[in-house]
């Protein structure tokens, strides 16, 4: 059972390992720099349904079900699937997962789902309460602009600081420690909410809660940036992630040198007109589950904290000019078992 | 918190620093250049169904006004009119073709709902204000123009 240790940060007594990963993104994901890394692009964002809802939980059965595959195993083997979207009422992830059959726990920590699923996914399974449970987040460029934004056909221009919700998701196997990559801290966050209300620019309403998270692991486990070979952010694209290199140098980490976003990964910003980079629950994960885990796989990254990030916020919030609550969950994955160090 | 002496004031400065300005020479531009050229479009719409088609000159500005509406709903149905406004902005926003293009682009987007409470009542998400303030305006227009004895 994970113990904790300094104020935030819970370490694996067993760390459990990721055993296999499937990410699914569609046509403007299929033209970006990690195309070749998905599993499957499907150039129909409709993925042959009739709304745009259908579509985002078609997206997470796909994925889902590819993920499966890939691990080889049937979906009665899973004991828990933990999953999350941005639509209201989770409805991405209920409709997805209404014909898989697994014990579904819902989740919501915006596009930080991915993290707070893998969190409890490992909690669980280092505790032995489960034997494998499977993670699961999405987003869809379309159900979201209708939910939080414009009709698809409205004319307007978005401003620099705004990102672009990708249409993608990433599903993964958590289980007992087989093979690497394994899990063997995570770090809980707290709500931070430093006063920004524009929901343009969600990567520096984010920014204070990544680097609140990262703080507090470091300083829990004694460690800096240097220990890690990456630190990867879900998607405070280009405006959070300056942020959140400045808030953290006035903490005394540097963290340049060390730290990628998957909001800047899955776009080419110059070629994809997507203004600071991309956002979404399904960002971090398909990055995650496409590109990383194969990387730590093949033993190119040993020693990784991934740090997504969620905006908090609802239409509502945003129309009574709330501003913005975030929250980041950490989870630090290495190549080794091994309890001491890390 | 990262530093128990970062204020919400400080993170305000620094967000402000950090995030990119809209181009404001580029978009203003854009704008002129588009809008103008509706409005050119329009003006060589009336002067046709005035000179070519023979409509009479009070029937001339509502025919343009209905041409400019519908074509505007055309292109937002063939997925041209977000493209556009995505270069003009303003251009295209102020000119009758926004309204028309915000109306409809609402209607396409809510038909998933149904007729009534999709289409019917989404359709003014965005123009429904317009319409409001709009009619607000007038009576207050009208009140001043009463007022000071014009009628």
């Amino acid at each position: 059972m994970a113990k904790k240790i300094g104020k935030y940060t819970l370490r694996m007594n067993n760390p459990p390992s990721v055993i296999a990963g499937a990410a699914i993104g569609s046509k403007k994901e299929g033209e970006g720099p990690l195309s070749a890394y998905f599993d499957i692009i499907n150039p129909d964002s409709s993925f042959g349904e009739k709304t745009w809802e259908k579509a985002e939980s078609r997206l997470q059965k796909d994925t889902i079900n590819k993920m499966l595959e890939k691990a080889g195993i049937a979906s009665v083997e899973v004991d828990a699937v933990f999953g999350g979207d941005l639509l209201n009422q989770c409805v991405g992830t209920t409709f997805g997962m209404r014909e898989i059959g697994i014990p579904l726990f819902g989740l919501f920590s915006a596009c930080a789902t991915f993290a707070e699923a893998m969190a409890l996914a490992a909690l669980l399974v280092d505790a032995d309460t489960l034997a494998q449970a499977a993670i699961i987040a999405s987003s869809h460029f379309c159900s979201a602009e209708r939910q939080f934004r414009f009709p698809l056909e409205y004319g307007g221009q978005r401003p620099p600081s705004s990102q672009w919700t990708a249409t993608a998701a990433g599903a993964a196997l958590i289980g007992t420690h087989v093979q690497p990559p394994y899990i063997k801290h995570v770090t809980i966050g707290i709500i931070e909410d430093l006063g920004v209300t524009d929901a343009n620019n969600m990567g520096a309403a984010m920014a204070p809660s990544a680097a609140a998270t990262l703080t507090h692991f470091f300083s829990d486990t004694g460690t800096n940036a240097d220990n890690y070979d990456l630190i990867l952010s879900g998607d405070l694209g280009a405006v959070g992630s300056e942020l959140l290199y400045q808030l953290m140098e006035r903490g005394g980490y540097d963290i340049r040198k060390k730290h990628a976003d998957c909001g800047l990964m899955i776009f080419d910003r110059d070629r994809q007109d997507v203004h600071a980079g991309a956002s979404g629950a399904g960002c971090a994960a398909a990055v995650f589950c496409a590109y990383i885990l194969p990387s730590m796989r093949e033993g190119k990254l040993k020693n990784l904290l991934f740090i997504p990030t969620g905006a908090l916020l609802s239409p509502t919030t945003v129309q009574q000019g709330e501003s913005i609550p975030c929250i980041c969950h950490l989870i630090h994955l290495a190549d080794s078992p091994e309890p001491a160090g890390v | 918190m990262p530093s128990p002496t970062l204020k919400n004031k400080d993170y305000d400065y620094m967000v402000k620093k950090a995030t990119p300005n809209t181009k404001s020479a580029k978009n203003i531009s854009a704008a002129f250049l588009v809008g103008g050229a509706i409005c050119a479009l329009g003006e060589l719409m009336g002067y046709l169904y005035r000179e070519k088609v023979g409509l009479p000159e009070d029937i001339v500005p509502t025919a343009v006004s209905i041409t400019l509406v519908g074509l505007s709903i055309l292109l937002t149905a063939l997925n041209v009119y977000d493209n556009l406004a995505k270069f003009a902005g303003a251009g295209t926003l102020v000119p009758i073709t926004g309204f028309a293009n915000a109306m409809s682009s609402a209607a396409l987007e809510f038909k998933s709902e149904g007729l009534v409470l999709g289409v019917g009542a989404k359709m003014f998400i965005i123009a429904g204000p317009v319409i409001v303030y709009g009619v607000v305006a007038s009576v207050l227009y009208g009140l001043v123009i009463f007022a000071l004895g014009l009628y």
